[in-house]
């Protein structure tokens, strides 16, 4: 066990994944000599060479369509896309190509890539280093949609979407690099270490994908919640005081719907939170999966708190980010129900 | 016939990397003035080798030489002089802006002011510029008020974005500078499209676009060459290379293997290749492309040598990844500087102005700095309203919106 930060562990599980696995190479923008803007991948074009790990000309469009070339050769390519902001380039490739190249060829070739990409806001990176653009990903068939909340996570699901055939969609909300992080932003910043998620294996293990993990368990009411916002559900059922069952999806598709169906069935309440806008986010195919397994026993209607439908501001992020206030909120309300 | 030969995979590797001696041997520097100027009618075929050479003005004693020495009043040159100081200065004061906190970004062009502020200041006030974020050097030459860049810098109060945009991403519609997106590349083509509506229009504007040479891998820049040849747009088409892409050096984007310049001859598109931090360079082969896209010529590619002095951005060290001094045996010298020892070489300036002109600068920036802060900072949080977010998403607020808006005040 070593104490990591989130980046830390992702480098550990790539690191972990190119010792055992020969076809697993990565590249991106700035991922080489440099080790990438967020330091995921420092280190490892030294110990592994640069034929493994190396620097992408910009441009997202053919960093993904390479390395779908790459895995119908038999690679095992785990890319880079310096920010979620700037994967748009490579959504034909993943939407039209990768997601449908085994459905199209009945499995004669595969797409076994591995997308790693930063979401989210909190840094005061405006409308291009903010964004959560999950449900895009979630709205095409054939992709996988991983979304880790901690560093003990983070490597085992990355180990886990790297060694899986189909390509999987791998965000990490960059808040939480360094520690985690509830939404209360004038506080002072929290590091891994002392967090029992941050202890890592040094080696080889798999957290399964689609598998959802509960934080808090509890009895009021349940919270389905991934990546940044499993803090600000636990802050808000701190400062509440409302006895939250707080579930952390881990992988969005495929969806642990026997951990939701379970929880929702004992609190009959649910709240569901997420950063990305709300409009056909992912908080809408949460809340009618709850309301399809469920139905009979919920007390309350279903409750979203989640990021306003505009581009993410700059100077507002506070205003723009639901923290832990609107989340306490819903909390209430469903209660009160 | 070769058979069974292993096949190789290459990646290029830039010449040095940090505690190795900085090395530029890869750029070759021909005399300045040994560039022919074709006239603009030339037809493309008949000018290929303009985009392996390079044009050049000043030589090293500040002379100007050769064909491509524009006519250019003192004044005129004066005021590059000028904006370009006043770019170099205002890129350090945000600098420490950001340092203290009063903004959360920034992003400097040191050792680039020449391209920005002769591009300015060479195109029409009514042409429209597609700039990158390292361009602000055409907001200082076409005047616009530091105060509003800086008002923008510090997202306050005063912010005409409303703090909506980071730092840095201006939108200066009166001054002919197209709102910048962060997206890399997007906007070339949109350069493209805006020419062409021109040509459409009949009307007598024209259209210039810019990229690192790092974007110039996105399929937009692409994009951007094949409608511009197509529909012979009147367009100018620049690609500044400044070699480095954050920490990724030019061959990455295919440098090593041809110029930037020559991918414009595929497309049968002209292209230049030119010594960017020789401000008379900049002038005389913006005015070349400039007066082809005016007489119905079509589109020009430019590749403007330059290098990245600063960091790529307040997030970026780039010991990291680059000889600390790299910048120091940059072969192509200080923009500022050449130009200074111009003016100084035709007997219109003297060290003792220029000492003038920067103090003088300096006491501009920092009193529009005063000013701009007078109008809050991200520091102290006098930012436009939280409600304010939901405006200009669509032209008239949808129901949802004003729901959500209203639900955000309730919550309060
Ligand atoms: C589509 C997209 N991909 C990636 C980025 C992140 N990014 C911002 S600047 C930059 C480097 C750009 O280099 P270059 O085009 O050479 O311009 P320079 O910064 O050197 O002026 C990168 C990769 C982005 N802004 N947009």
């Amino acid at each position: 066990m070593t104490t990591m930060a989130m980046n830390a562990a992702i480098r550990s599980a790539i690191d972990v994944m190119m010792e055992r696995d020969d076809n697993v190479v990565v590249f991106g923008e700035d991922i080489g000599y440099f080790g990438g803007v967020f330091r995921c991948t420092e280190g490892l074009q030294a110990k592994y060479g640069s034929e493994r790990v190396f620097d992408a000309p910009i441009a997202e469009g053919g960093i993904v369509g390479a390395a779908v070339g790459m895995g119908a050769y038999g690679l095992r390519p785990v890319i880079e896309i310096q920010f979620a902001d700037y994967v748009y380039p490579g959504l034909d490739q993943l939407i039209s190509e990768a997601a449908r190249l085994r459905y199209r060829s009945s499995a004669e070739f595969t797409a076994p890539l591995t997308v790693r990409m930063p979401c989210g806001g909190g840094i005061h990176g405006g409308q291009t280093h903010s964004q959560s653009p999950e449900s895009l990903f979630t709205h095409v068939c054939g992709l996988i949609t991983v979304i880790p909340s901690n560093p003990y996570d983070a490597k085992g699901l990355l180990i886990a979407s790297i060694e899986d055939d189909d390509p999987v969609i791998f965000l990490e909300p960059k808040r939480l690099y360094n520690g985690p992080f509830d939404g209360h932003h004038d506080k002072p910043v929290v590091p891994w270490a002392g967090h029992p998620l941050g202890e890592v294996p040094d080696g080889y293990y798999r957290v399964e994908l689609g598998s959802a993990a509960i934080r808090r368990p509890g009895d009021d009411l349940t919270v389905l919640a991934y990546g940044t916002m499993v803090y600000v559900a636990e802050a808000a059922a701190e400062e509440t005081g409302i006895d939250a069952e707080i579930i952390d999806l881990r992988t969005l598709l495929p969806l642990d719907t026997d951990t939701i169906e379970a929880s929702v069935a004992k609190t009959g309440r649910c709240v569901i939170v997420h950063e990305a806008t709300r409009t056909s986010g992912f908080g809408a195919e949460l809340s009618a999966t709850v309301q399809e397994l469920c139905f009979y026993h919920l007390e309350a209607p279903i409750e979203r708190v989640t990021g306003w439908d505009t581009p993410y501001p700059h100077a507002q992020e506070w205003d723009y980010f639901p923290g832990p206030a609107r989340v306490g909120a819903a909390y209430r309300r469903v209660i009160a129900a | 016939m070769i058979e069974g030969v292993p096949l190789r995979f290459r990646i290029p590797e830039p010449p040095a990397r940090p505690g190795e001696r900085a090395d530029f041997s890869y750029i070759v520097v021909p005399p300045a003035g040994s560039a022919r100027r074709p006239e603009i009618e030339t037809d493309p075929s008949e000018m290929r080798d303009l985009a392996y050479s390079l044009i050049r003005v000043l030589d090293d004693d500040g002379s100007a030489t050769g064909p491509w020495i524009p006519e250019l009043e003192p004044d005129a040159l004066y005021h590059g002089l000028r904006a370009m100081v006043m770019t170099r200065t205002y890129d350090d004061r945000m600098l420490m802006a950001q340092r203290q906190g009063k903004t959360s970004f920034y992003m400097r062009c040191t050792g680039e002011e020449a391209i920005a502020v002769g591009h300015a200041l060479e195109l029409d006030r009514d042409d429209m510029f597609f700039p990158t974020y390292r361009n602000q050097g055409w907001l200082i030459a076409r005047r616009w008020p530091l105060v509003e860049m800086m008002c923008q810098v510090f997202s306050n109060e005063k912010d005409r974005l409303h703090g909506r945009q980071m730092p840095i991403m201006y939108s200066a519609r009166e001054v002919g500078f197209f709102s910048i997106s962060g997206n890399l590349g997007t906007q070339f083509i949109q350069a493209v499209g805006w020419a062409m509506a021109s040509a459409i229009k009949g009307d007598t504007r024209i259209a210039s676009g810019m990229v690192g040479e790092g974007t110039t891998a996105e399929a937009d820049f692409h994009n951007a060459l094949t409608f511009a040849t197509t529909y012979q747009a009147p367009v100018i088409l620049n690609i500044v290379n400044n070699q480095w892409a954050i920490s990724t050096f030019q061959g990455i984007a295919g440098g090593n293997q041809s110029t930037f310049a020559a991918r414009a001859i595929g497309h049968g598109i002209p292209a230049l290749r030119v010594d960017g931090n020789d401000y008379l360079a900049v002038i005389a082969a913006t005015r070349w492309a400039a007066q082809r896209a005016r007489a119905n010529l079509g589109p020009t590619v430019i590749e403007w040598l330059t290098y990245r002095a600063a960091a790529h951005s307040t997030s970026d060290d780039p010991s990291r990844y680059r000889p600390a001094d790299e910048w120091k045996s940059w072969p192509l010298g200080d923009p500022i500087e050449r130009l200074k020892n111009h003016l100084i070489a035709r007997g219109d300036w003297s060290e003792e102005q220029h000492r003038d002109l920067v103090a003088d600068v300096d006491r501009e920036v920092l009193a529009a700095a005063r000013d701009a802060e007078s109008y809050g900072t991200l520091l102290d949080g006098r930012v436009a309203s939280a409600k304010s977010i939901f405006e200009d998403v669509y032209k008239d607020m949808p129901p949802h919106l004003q729901r959500q808006r209203r639900q955000m005040e309730d919550e309060r």
